[in-house]
């Protein structure tokens, strides 16, 4: 049999296993499973690779033996340091880390693109054409995804602010487009300076785009880099006339830009608001002016007053995690589960990093899936519930959004846990949430603060519950 | 490149990018939102795929400058799929329903 029709065959295989695996991972039930199938699809296309070295380039023939050791390193130092920062991040840590192995794929694709058009590989203006999008598309997404990781993981906390800075970052798109016009026009016959000038002035755009993007803002942006990778990888597949990554690039770059468009809405933004006006750090101003005052309650209070409830429900958000207290929340959840509270959990489309996540940190925790609800399978039950309690949330929680129109949250949904009987709010102090906007849920009558740090809030919370029932022998 | 016996160009290309791309849309459109981390992780390591195609890149190069960006081609390509997976396989590990959990 000769090789080709294996690494057809193999990459036939791996865009089945890549497609059945993503199904599978579409339901909790299956998930665990779909990413084992995906990941042989990968191993068997890269393997299958390796029959490539039969049958190169004649101008490469000379070079086999130094590429293939150059690949077997790279592959090993990649996979290696991949293996091993992906093992030891921390679950909090997750999206930073997304984005970064984002930014690699999107590089690699760029790579390819450099590579075809540097020893003009390519010929056909169709093959040009998406070689130099591939490329440009690629480029952004590798500079753009290290900026969205630098600033998530706080390595960059200043967020560049620039009179006419569209205007810059418009003029080196443009530019950058034009050069790659070019390219294909003189049917990629041109001088090696300006292709590098090219792919620096891709770089750059990608930089220049990502840096005033709030860190509220980040995870669409790393969403829609994720989709941006995925074309670029598409499009590098056609020119090498590989299917595999073709399907796959293609695959991903819809499933991204609808999983990008899905995050938007439920944070009631616009992906072109987020790309091009300055929220998520900007100067947000509420309207002061809130009625009522904020009460606080002690922690073990408000603890005992849940035991003796009939339903409570939990509205965590990205503080929890911060505060590491998703494990002592569920120790504290099951004392309340054993005493026949009925406990749910809340889970708001963006709480935590980007949708999802606060999920996975309370899976992390050991909280089953099927007590953990979405905003909108749940909003009804907050009206029913003796206890709603937020902790670490804030701007997820805030009733402006519904009413106040000049509020600069106004119009996202929210969970309704002001219509719970009573609510409670832990929370470290008075500061305001990502979005600057004062909480008017905090100077509601129906709510009480519990302030201090929420793991040892939920420490104080699951002593006073405890020493009740030792109380009660 | 001829090394593979499949040929795909002109509509052809296009036929494969129009029904990968009603794939994807309907993959994500029915998942809920709990997965939405783990999936765009997911999907993150599918387009690690990238690595082959470098590979490819890297195991043709003739000249020392398409040696290196081969190189770092297969690297960044490599850490995308092997990052990608580890990551998305350890948060779904952590999804598990009521009943095992108490078991």
């Amino acid at each position: 049999m000769d090789a080709a029709l294996i690494i057809d065959a193999a990459y036939f295989a791996a865009a089945f296993l890549f497609i059945y695996g993503l199904k599978r991972m579409s339901s909790p039930v299956t998930a665990r499973s779909g990413i084992v199938v995906a990941g042989w699809g990968m191993v068997v296309a890269v393997l299958a690779s390796f029959l490539y070295t039969l049958d190169v380039n004649a101008a490469a023939r000379p070079h086999l033996p130094t590429n293939i050791t150059l690949a077997a390193i790279a592959l090993a130092i990649g996979l290696g340091w991949a293996w091993w920062s992906g093992k030891r991040v921390a679950m909090t840590a997750m999206p930073q880390m997304v984005a970064l192995y984002n930014g690699m794929g999107g590089g690699a694709a760029a790579a390819i693109a450099a590579i075809e058009l540097l020893g003009h590989k390519t010929h056909g203006s169709v093959g040009l054409t998406l070689a130099v999008l591939g490329g440009l598309i690629g480029s952004v997404s590798l500079s753009g995804s290290l900026i969205a990781w630098a600033k998530l993981d706080g390595r960059i906390d200043r967020t560049l602010r620039l009179p006419g800075l569209q205007l810059i970052n418009g003029a080196i798109l443009l530019l950058t487009v034009a050069i790659g016009v070019f390219m294909v026009y003189r049917h990629g016959a041109v001088a090696m300076p300006l292709i590098a000038l090219f792919f620096v002035l891709a770089l750059v755009y990608g930089v220049m785009m990502t840096m005033p993007i709030g860190g509220a803002d980040m995870p669409v942006v790393i969403s829609l880099y994720n989709a941006f990778t995925g074309l670029a990888v598409g499009f590098e597949g056609y020119v090498l006339n590989n299917p595999a990554l073709m399907i796959a690039g293609m695959v991903v770059g819809s499933a991204g830009t609808l999983l990008t468009l899905l995050m938007a809405k439920a944070m009631n933004r616009s992906v072109r608001n987020v790309l091009f006006s300055n929220f998520g750090a900007g100067g947000a101003e509420g309207t002061g002016a809130i009625q009522g005052t904020m009460k606080s309650v002690d922690a073990g209070d408000a603890a005992i007053n849940m035991r003796y409830a009939s339903k409570v429900i939990i509205a965590p958000g990205y503080g929890l995690a911060v505060a590491q207290a998703q494990h002592k929340l569920y120790e504290f959840v099951k004392l309340l589960q054993d005493a026949g509270v009925e406990v749910k959990f809340a889970i708001h489309p963006v709480a935590g990093r980007m949708p999802g996540h606060m999920n996975v940190l309370l899976a992390e925790a050991g909280v089953p899936y099927d007590i953990i609800y979405d905003m909108e399978d749940i909003n009804n039950e907050f009206k029913e519930a003796d206890v709603a309690v937020v902790i670490g949330a804030n701007d997820t929680v805030n009733p402006a959004a519904r009413t106040n129109k000049s509020s600069p949250i106004y119009g996202m949904p929210i969970l309704n846990v002001d219509q719970a009987k009573q609510v409670y709010v832990i929370k470290r102090g008075q500061g305001k949430g990502y979005s600057g906007v004062e909480n008017e849920l905090f100077f509601r009558d129906n709510c009480s603060m519990v302030y201090g740090d929420a793991q040892k809030v939920m420490i104080a919370m699951i002593q006073a519950v405890k020493s009740l029932e030792g109380g009660g022998h | 490149m001829e090394y593979a016996t499949t040929v795909l160009t002109g509509f052809v290309a296009l036929y494969i990018f129009m029904l990968a791309a009603f794939t994807g849309y309907e993959i994500i459109g029915r998942v809920p939102s709990i997965l939405h981390t783990p999936l765009m992780s997911g999907s993150n390591f599918v387009h690690g795929i990238v690595v082959v195609g470098a590979l490819w890149a890297l195991l043709n190069a003739s000249t020392t400058l398409e040696q290196a960006i081969g190189f770092f081609g297969v690297l960044l390509g490599a850490g995308n799929a092997a990052g990608g997976y580890v990551v998305t396989e350890r948060m779904l590990e952590m999804f598990k329903p009521s009943d095992k959990n108490k078991g």
